[in-house]
């Protein structure tokens, strides 16, 4: 074990960090603006709600179970057609967003789905009883009132994409990941993994708290 | 102002239909507190949520200020809906705005100035008397008051109807009567109709001008809230009259005093202003004849004073039908048991 830092080069750290920093920034906002909607829809379309489908909530749910199944580092591999066809290439920070966002999606709308359920039934019957429409109620009552648990849904997403980014330096993604891989694993040089691992733990231990901080301000109950 | 014809309504669970109302025709005056009393599976929350349509009835007509509620499309319906308030067992507040912003929610809906939100909201929590709790949260309040900003969100839009489903029931008998007496309150300054439903016999008698008595889905009995509880039919109205008239003692004391020999046992009602007079005393020294009470109540239903005592009679045969006969023609009621 060498723990001397010979081999780390701050400049390729820094550089590692800025890439991660802003695939996980690009990926998390396309992964809410996403999966948000196809949250919504599946809890709306779902059983006894506001515009109840079975045929549609089945086929949608179906979908979004499939793309939570598939590992992620087997999702990327096989998006990148996809990804080409999207942004023009499947290398680099650029290319690492659309996976990124197609596997975080499907997986943040299922814990938006979960945080609208848990809406008082009632208080979306007082807001129709009072003449509101499908849209107000989504946004009067079912967004401001899930807003803890999407804060938490959106934390838990952000920390998920935190490894997912890791995952995409395996097929060139760029970022920390692609350190840890390219210097720690392939060149035996423990000590830019090690520099990187810590990195990436204190920005999900940051990114934790912060999210842990705006879920308790929300929360009114 | 509400008119329900030939109301059914069923649900359809797992393949099967279970019918909830079978048939309610309810006509309902501008300006009147109509109780709606029934045990719980009775159909009496899916009857008033029939009424605004949360609940929409399988057959029938729910007319509304002369609309009928059932032809309207989802836009037209919900406008229609401001004309009607509603508030809830649980509140049904909404748990991330503060008392303000609740009551100025329905206001939001209907895309009100915010100038006339403010003064509107003011004006309402005034009402309600939670002017110093504007920015509290729903947590922060206890029952009576939630159920304060319930009734001032209900009355935002200036409605015509207030439905209230079970509204004291989550409430400690203390609060329940200070909540009737707000809505007593509102419906005097306001004229405005008030449909309510419960289990429990005090809030008809508390407020009501008429009740109607639902047992499977059907309006068993109604009338006048003083008819229908003197004079109960249906068991199911007696059942609920026995809540506030311990009539199980009573049977009792009279399978007692008859058991011990051949008495007269009258129930005897007195209405109104005769409530207060002695009527019953000054009969019975004409006719000379000496009795006892069994078991008595004199109260108001609303405003009307009454009272029914259930009386053992120990003269003989002749002078008490005398006596019966005597306090029927001074206007009571009497009814021998």
């Amino acid at each position: 074990m060498d723990w001397t830092l010979e081999n780390v080069d701050w400049s390729e750290i820094a550089e590692g960090t800025i890439d991660t920093l802003t695939m996980l920034g690009f990926s998390t906002l396309f992964t809410i603006l996403i999966g948000l909607p196809l949250g919504i829809i599946l809890f709306l379309t779902s059983r006894g709600q506001l515009l109840q489908n079975q045929v549609f909530y089945a086929i949608a749910s179906f979908v979004v179970n499939i793309l939570r199944s598939v590992p992620f580092i087997i999702l990327m591999i096989l998006l990148i057609p996809v990804t080409k066809v999207i942004v023009g290439t499947s290398l680099g920070v650029l290319g690492a967003i659309p996976p990124l966002v197609i596997g975080a999606a499907p997986f943040f709308a299922r814990l938006v789905e979960t945080s609208l359920r848990e809406v008082d039934r009632g208080v979306i019957e007082a807001a129709q009883s009072m003449g509101a429409s499908n849209w107000q109620i989504i946004w009067n009552v079912l967004l401001p009132e899930s807003r803890p648990g999407l804060v938490a849904g959106i934390t838990i997403t952000t920390v998920a994409l935190v490894s997912y980014t890791a995952m995409s330096g395996v097929i060139g993604g760029g970022g920390l990941g692609d350190l840890a891989i390219r210097y720690g694993y392939q060149r035996f040089q423990t000590d830019v993994m090690i520099v990187t691992v810590i990195i990436l733990l204190v920005l999900v231990q940051i990114l934790q708290s912060l999210g842990d901080r705006l879920v308790m301000r929300f929360s009114r109950k | 102002m509400i008119q329900l014809q030939q109301l059914h309504k069923s649900y359809q669970v797992q393949g099967k239909t279970i019918p909830a109302l079978l048939g309610i025709d309810l006509s309902i005056d501008k300006g009147e507190i109509y109780g709606i009393i029934g045990h719980s599976g009775a159909g009496k929350s899916t009857l008033i949520r029939c009424i605004n349509l949360l609940e929409r009835p399988t057959s029938g007509q729910v007319v509304v200020d002369g609309v009928d509620l059932t032809k309207l499309d989802d836009s037209k319906l919900q406008e229609k809906r401001r004309q009607i308030g509603m508030i809830f067992q649980h509140f049904n507040l909404l748990s991330s705005a503060t008392v303000g912003e609740n009551v100025a929610f329905p206001l939001k809906l209907a895309n009100r100035s915010k100038a006339e939100i403010q003064k509107k909201v003011d004006e309402l929590l005034k009402l309600v008397g939670l002017e110093a709790h504007r920015d509290k949260y729903p947590s922060q309040l206890s029952g009576g008051q939630k159920q304060r900003v319930g009734i001032a969100r209900a009355l935002a839009n200036d409605p015509k109807v207030l439905l209230c489903d079970e509204a004291t029931s989550a409430l400690d008998p203390q609060t329940t009567n200070s909540i009737l007496a707000l809505l007593l309150d509102i419906n005097r300054k306001l004229g405005l109709t008030i449909v309510l439903i419960t289990h429990e016999m005090h809030v008809i008698r508390s407020i009501c001008d008429r009740v109607g008595v639902i047992d499977g889905g059907k309006i068993v009995e109604s009338g006048e809230v003083l008819d229908v509880f003197l004079k109960p039919q249906h068991p199911t109205t007696q059942e609920f009259v026995e809540q506030v008239a311990d009539s199980s003692e009573l049977r009792e004391a009279v399978a007692h005093e008859k058991a011990a020999g051949n008495r007269t046992i009258a129930r005897v009602t007195f209405l109104g202003e005769k409530t207060y007079q002695p009527i019953l005393f000054q009969t019975m020294q004409e006719t000379g004849t000496v009795f006892s009470i069994l078991q008595g109540t004199i109260s108001r239903m609303k405003d009307t004073p009454y009272g029914q005592l259930v009386v053992e009679l120990e003269g003989d045969v002749r002078q008490n039908e005398k006596t019966i006969e005597t306090l029927r023609q001074r206007g009571l009621e009497v009814e021998v048991i």
